[in-house]
């Protein structure tokens, strides 16, 4: 790695965890370079005019000196012209680092930053699906000094959700149980997040629509456990039995994409309506719906306790099921 | 015309206010400064107090509606008068301490200072306490006419300060004839609109006048019949939740663009290039205040659509019950074939249940409930 004194480092994008480790890691070299050196932290937000370049001289006491600016999009226009001359003209003893939080804001400044030799430029993106976090979670490990395969990895996502600061402190509580270079397989995985579910409540209405009851309370207390808003539960169930109904009632020998605009439900979704419809009758729909409906009055203020009304709501949709 | 002519069916309250104008003449008694008038919501509440603010104002002592000072009265610009109501939420403190302000004045050029709270039950309890003072006591030419659905809207304290007129619901018979007079509908038109509207006179007007009302009442009433599994009940709450939705749109769309034109333009705001700082907060918060207007209006629409098919249920279990002999008198006379069918299908008690899903679903849409759900739940409940 090439000094970082007389180089700008810019962090940008949207995820703030990542960019916050790139930040440290940047203030970690700085030290590692010149253990003497002082780095100054800043929020650009509060920088008055003319305090850049007191920031970015040569220090009394060492000669070299660090400067990170998070939150670079609050930079006001007197600072940004300071921070542009500077970046046509970096001092050698000093190492710069600029964080920006993503988005439109001080977009400006950015392009013009981008335009100098001395600024390298770091994007930190979020992962968006859940397979690009299966993918950011064996990188992780590998970095951490192991390995995970695959299908290790996918199940600690499930477990765990989809939050990158959790997944980083899953992996690496991981490793240093397993030990560094040993691989993490499935097994070690479900030792530590097993039975864990970082649950939605589509996921228990289901389960309670399948019939699933064991499943469908077990997923309703994690949900619970996760502070999943009673809301969501009772609207997840809402749509679940709204598209059963809707799809009971179109008639036979409609292609599965006509009978998704018919019910308005994604097309993929079809088949699967189709399996649960056959555990149904319109009167159990009936009933179920009314359970639900009720329920929602009770989250929303109108019971006593919230949870008991979910709990007896997945029992009594279960329990409107055929036979 | 007098101004006591707009009052439908309320003679006896009619028969009260004009003896406290000759008692306010002559200096009698029977004359007061603070007065609440309560009745149903299209009763004429506001109505009654306009009219009764007029007759004291009259040049003649009788509420002539000819004079200078009842035609001003009519049109909102009598100096006179105060007319003081809301479009948002409720009536704060700011404005009824404005209010209180107005109270302490001279009258200009007639014989009272009149201030009429159109909405006394929005009035929020720290406006109604600021109130107080200048309703116990008022200066010797003030008179206070508070406006609210029922005595208990208004806080007690308030409500002990004031004499109160009740208004009944007029008979569909004097509302018909109204129509028929005012606004010349023809006689048949006129009496199926005033027995449908169960006697709110503005409902009666708008359905005895516009095509759109009418078409959509009609269609509220035809989902009762089409109710047959649960898709269609579900497709039948999925339309009420569209009307209303529309019907929210129709109202707030205008009101929102002018609002926000008049936000942009109190800041200054153009169309390109920067924001004034503060601009983004004022913004949210106009924003946020729209989305509840509509929220409250679309509810509102929801709950009007559900007293429609009530008193279709009501009609039902009249016939049923063999109470109703003509049915001409039935509250949706022009539907009374349906009425008779569906009387033919059901029994009293069942009909009785499908009366309580209806209460029960205005109730939980009242209570924050997911509105669609829970029209879903009572057409479920009405295909039963």
């Amino acid at each position: 790695m090439a000094s970082p004194f007389g180089s700008i480092l810019l962090v940008t994008g949207g995820s703030e965890f990542l960019a916050d480790r790139v930040r440290r890691k940047a203030v970690g070299q700085i030290r590692e370079a010149d253990p003497a050196c002082e780095v100054a932290e800043s929020e650009a937000g509060r920088l008055v005019a003319g305090e850049l370049a007191a920031l970015t001289s040569p220090s009394l006491f060492s000669t070299s000196s660090g400067l990170v600016i998070t939150g670079l999009e609050d930079l006001v226009d007197a600072a940004q012209a300071e921070l542009l001359a500077y970046a046509a003209e970096p001092s050698s003893d000093v190492a710069v680092v600029l964080v920006h939080g993503g988005g439109n804001k001080g977009k400006g400044v950015l392009d013009k930053l981008r335009k100098n030799a001395a600024v390298h430029e770091v994007k930190v993106e979020a992962p968006k699906y859940e397979r690009d976090h299966v993918t950011w979670v064996r990188r992780e490990v590998t970095d951490l000094g192991s390995t995970i395969d695959e299908e290790a990895a996918a199940l600690l996502v499930t477990a765990v959700g989809q939050d990158l600061r959790a997944l980083a402190g899953a992996a690496d509580q991981l490793v240093s149980s397993a030990g560094q270079g040993v691989r993490v397989d499935r097994e070690v995985v479900a030792q530590y997040f097993g039975g864990r579910a970082d649950v939605r409540g589509f996921e228990i209405a289901d389960a309670a629509i399948e019939g699933r009851l064991a499943a469908a309370l077990e997923q309703l207390r994690w949900a619970e456990a996760n502070k999943v808003a009673p809301v969501l539960v009772t609207s997840a169930f809402a749509s679940g039995l709204r598209s059963l109904t809707k799809l009971a009632d179109v008639r036979g020998g409609l292609r599965d994409n006509e009978v998704a605009s018919a019910i308005g439900a994604p097309p993929f979704k079809v088949r699967a309506l189709r399996s649960q419809l056959r555990g149904w009758e319109p009167e159990g729909l009936a009933r179920a719906m009314d359970v639900v409906a009720r329920t929602d009055v009770e989250v929303k203020g109108g019971g006593a306790d919230p949870a008991y009304a979910l709990e007896r709501m997945v029992l009594q949709v279960a329990a409107a099921r055929r036979g | 015309m007098t101004v006591w002519d707009e009052l439908v069916g309320q003679e006896p309250v009619v028969e009260v206010l004009q003896r406290a104008v000759a008692a306010a003449s002559s200096g009698g008694s029977g004359m007061t400064h603070a007065w609440l008038f309560t009745g149903p919501p299209g009763s004429g509440r506001s109505n009654a107090a306009r009219a009764f603010a007029a007759a004291l104002q009259c040049e003649r002592g009788t509420g002539c509606g000819e004079c200078h000072s009842c035609v001003t009265a009519r049109a909102g610009s009598h100096p006179d008068i105060t007319l003081i109501s809301t479009q948002g939420l409720s009536i704060g403190t700011d404005q009824a301490r404005e209010v209180v302000r107005a109270a302490s004045l001279h009258p200009s050029s007639g014989r009272w200072q009149v201030l009429v709270v159109e909405d006394a039950d929005r009035l929020t309890d720290q406006a109604a306490n600021a109130l107080l003072k200048a309703i116990e006591e008022p200066p010797p030419a003030t008179i206070w006419m508070l406006c609210a659905p029922a005595v208990e809207d208004v806080i007690v304290t308030i409500r002990s300060r004031c004499r109160s007129v009740v208004l009944r619901t007029p008979p569909a018979a004097a509302v018909a004839r109204l129509l028929v007079e005012r606004d010349g509908i023809d006689a048949q038109a006129a009496r199926e609109a005033a027995q449908a509207s169960q006697g709110h006179v503005g409902r009666a007007r708008a359905l005895a006048t516009k095509d759109e009302v009418r078409r959509r009442r009609r269609e509220i009433l035809d989902l009762a019949g089409s109710l047959r599994t649960p898709g269609s009940c579900l497709r039948a709450a999925a339309t009420i939740h569209e009307l209303a939705a529309d019907h929210a749109k129709d109202l707030a769309d205008s009101a929102d663009a002018k609002e926000l034109a008049d936000l942009r333009a109190g800041w200054g705001v153009e169309e390109r290039g920067k924001r004034p700082a503060g601009y983004a907060g004022a913004l949210s918060a106009l924003e946020k205040e729209q989305k509840r207007r509509r929220t409250r209006l679309s509810r509102d629409a929801i709950d009007g659509m559900l007293l429609d098919l009530l008193s279709l249920q009501r009609d039902v279990l009249a016939v049923q019950l063999g109470s109703v002999q003509d049915p001409g008198d039935l509250v949706n006379a022009d539907v009374a074939g349906e009425v008779q069918t569906l009387a033919r299908l059901g029994t009293a008690e069942s009909t009785l249940r499908r009366v309580d899903a209806i209460l029960e679903c205005r109730e939980s849409v009242a209570a924050n409930a997911a509105p669609l759900l829970c029209l879903e739940r009572m057409m479920l409940a009405l295909a039963a």
